[in-house]
């Protein structure tokens, strides 16, 4: 599955997309938050504060509860603060 | 009924009143437009520019959707919204939302509602670029999301 980061989470990453092959076990948006914190520093420290990130899945606005499915893009970001 | 709506998403600076004046080039029957500018202040003369990044693709979607929704609330006869990315300067337009009904009650209902959930839905994130050489993310506003609020349930 690809993700894509935005606005500082993709700073504190460090890439602006990559592919993911999360394990098997790992079947919500926020498992995969979770899992990703622990992928080394930097994750960690774009996914300090789990509570507050956003996320998309194919383009639309999810909760954390939300299965990934199928989905072949997801999206992780701060708030928005656009308009 | 069915509103005319227009997004777009893009770098280049927009003409308010032109986009305005496309809703009711030709019509007759319109007699309410409501033009909101949304504009990049200097705060004091602290800020040199924002810069705003976005999610391509989403980032019209989710303005498509939040205007396709207005259009199903209020009888419209047309929405413009645009939405500027990339780097921005004080003085210049970052968003337009223009609604234009029969009446002036739907119009500043339906532009105010486009504004509210634009800013808290539409995925734009704004850097601030300070005249010191500084500079950070913008953090997200309470006051934002509850305006957004008022319109649920």
């Amino acid at each position: 599955m690809r993700a894509l980061y935005f606005a500082w989470v993709r700073e504190r990453i460090g890439k602006t997309e990559e592919e993911l092959a999360p394990p098997e076990n790992i079947k919500t948006v926020g498992e995969l938050m979770s899992w990703l914190s622990g992928q080394g520093d930097n994750y960690a420290a774009a996914f300090a504060n789990i509570k507050s990130m956003r996320a998309a899945l194919d383009r639309t606005h999810v909760k954390h509860d939300a299965l990934l499915g199928r989905a072949r893009e997801i999206a992780f970001f701060p708030p928005m603060t656009g308009g | 009924m069915s509103a005319r709506i227009l997004v777009r998403v893009q770098k280049e600076i927009f003409d308010a009143a032109a986009e305005a004046a496309g809703l009711t080039e030709g019509r007759s029957d319109i007699g309410a437009l409501v033009t909101f500018t949304g504009l990049c202040r200097d705060e004091g003369g602290a800020l040199a520019a924002l810069e705003i990044e976005h999610y391509p693709g989403m980032a019209e979607e989710e303005i498509r959707r939040v205007a396709v929704d207005a259009a199903a609330r209020w009888p419209l006869e047309g929405i413009v919204a645009i939405h500027r990315f990339g780097l921005i300067r004080p003085g210049e337009p970052i968003v337009l939302v223009v609604a234009a009904s029969t009446h002036r009650a739907e119009a500043f209902a339906a532009a105010r509602f486009l504004m509210d959930y634009l800013k808290t839905e539409a995925p734009f994130w704004k850097k601030q670029h300070l005249a010191t050489g500084t500079g950070g993310w913008v953090e997200a506003k309470a006051e934002d999301e509850a305006a957004a609020q008022k319109w649920r349930g």
